[in-house]
């Protein structure tokens, strides 16, 4: 009270020095900032260097958490790259598998359809033939039939009197000849 | 029918009309009425139907013969008839005919033509069979329009077939 009623009291333009403190309170300054620091340093570094600790440990395990993610992101991508080859893969070997069955379809439906086809020409010639010889026969017989029924009615219309009694008297002399 | 059945209808018939004493023209009528009766399906069954009663039967064959045949032909084809034998009356009348012929030491000679014969054709054929066959023959004559022309003469078990119908038919089995 006294350095602050002393102050209040002292002129500047009387003071030691216009800038500087006095030389007790420099010193007294001194110490007590030393102790405040000191207290400050005993009691607040702990927590302060634990905090800095934690920041430090949270920051390198969001940096472990990052490159962890990154790892993974790698590995996934590589995992969809190699899917994505093995999926090429299995279509060009789908691909050439169809290419191959539909090959061998082809060939035996070529192979299947030869056979039928020479199998359908066989049996259509063997009907051919039978069916030309079935004809022949028919017509032969209804040649026949038509020229004995033809022969038939000519011999009944030309047959007139004169013949049935040329026919009649033939008879007679045959047989009377005949014993 | 049996034969012996047969036989002694055609007995009956026989002795009834050499009885009346007409036996030839009789056999001759009976004969040319069982050929007719064998080729006319429609008397055949007019005369064979036991549904219709012997009466009307009787009266169809009276109808038929009326004017055409003898009263005791008439009457000997009724009495058949009526007696409801009219499926063995071609039999009955052929037994009669070779009973009739047998009695006078004749064999029956059945001549199927597609036209009728003359008197002079008839005669100079029955004198050609008899020689041929070596017996006396009883020609009945036949028109069959089948046999187209020429003749068949059947004596006994013998046929002598000069007809166009059977030359045709062999033409036919060689073609």
């Amino acid at each position: 009270m006294n350095l602050i009623a002393a102050g209040g009291d002292i002129d500047p333009a009387q003071s030691v020095n216009w800038l500087l403190p006095p030389l007790s309170e420099l010193i007294y300054g001194g110490i007590a900032s030393v102790i405040i620091f000191a207290l400050i340093y005993k009691f607040g570094g702990p927590a302060a260097k634990k905090g800095m600790a934690d920041r430090t440990a949270k920051i390198q395990a969001e940096l472990d958490g990052a490159a962890e993610a990154l790892e993974s992101a790698r590995t996934e991508a590589e995992e969809i790259r190699r899917a994505a080859g093995d999926i090429a893969s299995e279509r060009a070997r789908l691909f050439a598998e169809a290419d191959e069955q539909a090959a061998a379809l082809l060939s035996e439906g070529r192979e299947r359809l030869a056979a039928e086809i020479a199998d359908l020409e066989a049996r259509a010639e063997a009907e051919s033939a039978g069916l030309a010889g079935r004809m022949g026969d028919e017509l032969r017989v209804e040649v026949s039939r038509i020229s004995l029924s033809v022969v038939d009615q000519l011999i009944t219309e030309t047959l007139d009197d004169a013949t049935q009694q040329a026919l009649i008297e033939d008879f007679i002399q045959k047989v009377g000849a005949g014993s | 029918m049996s034969d012996a059945r047969i036989e002694g209808y055609a007995r009956a018939l026989f002795e009834i009309a050499r009885a009346e004493g007409n036996l030839d023209e009789v056999e001759d009528e009976l004969f040319r009425f069982a050929r007719s009766y064998e080729s006319s399906d429609a008397l055949r069954a007019a005369l064979t139907d036991d549904m219709v009663p012997a009466d009307r039967r009787q009266g169809i064959v009276e109808s038929l013969l009326d004017g055409q045949a003898t009263s005791t032909t008439m009457q000997l084809v009724s009495m058949v008839i009526g007696s409801g034998r009219g499926r063995d009356l071609p039999e009955i009348i052929d037994s009669l005919v070779a009973r009739a012929s047998a009695s006078k030491d004749l064999a029956v000679a059945e001549v199927r033509t597609a036209v009728a014969l003359s008197d002079d054709q008839v005669s100079r054929l029955k004198a050609a069979l008899t020689n041929s066959s070596g017996h006396e023959v009883n020609l009945k004559v036949v028109i069959d329009p089948t046999v187209i022309g020429g003749v068949i003469a059947t004596v006994g078990d013998s046929v002598i077939d000069g007809s166009v119908r059977t030359r045709l038919d062999q033409l036919k089995s060689r073609l």
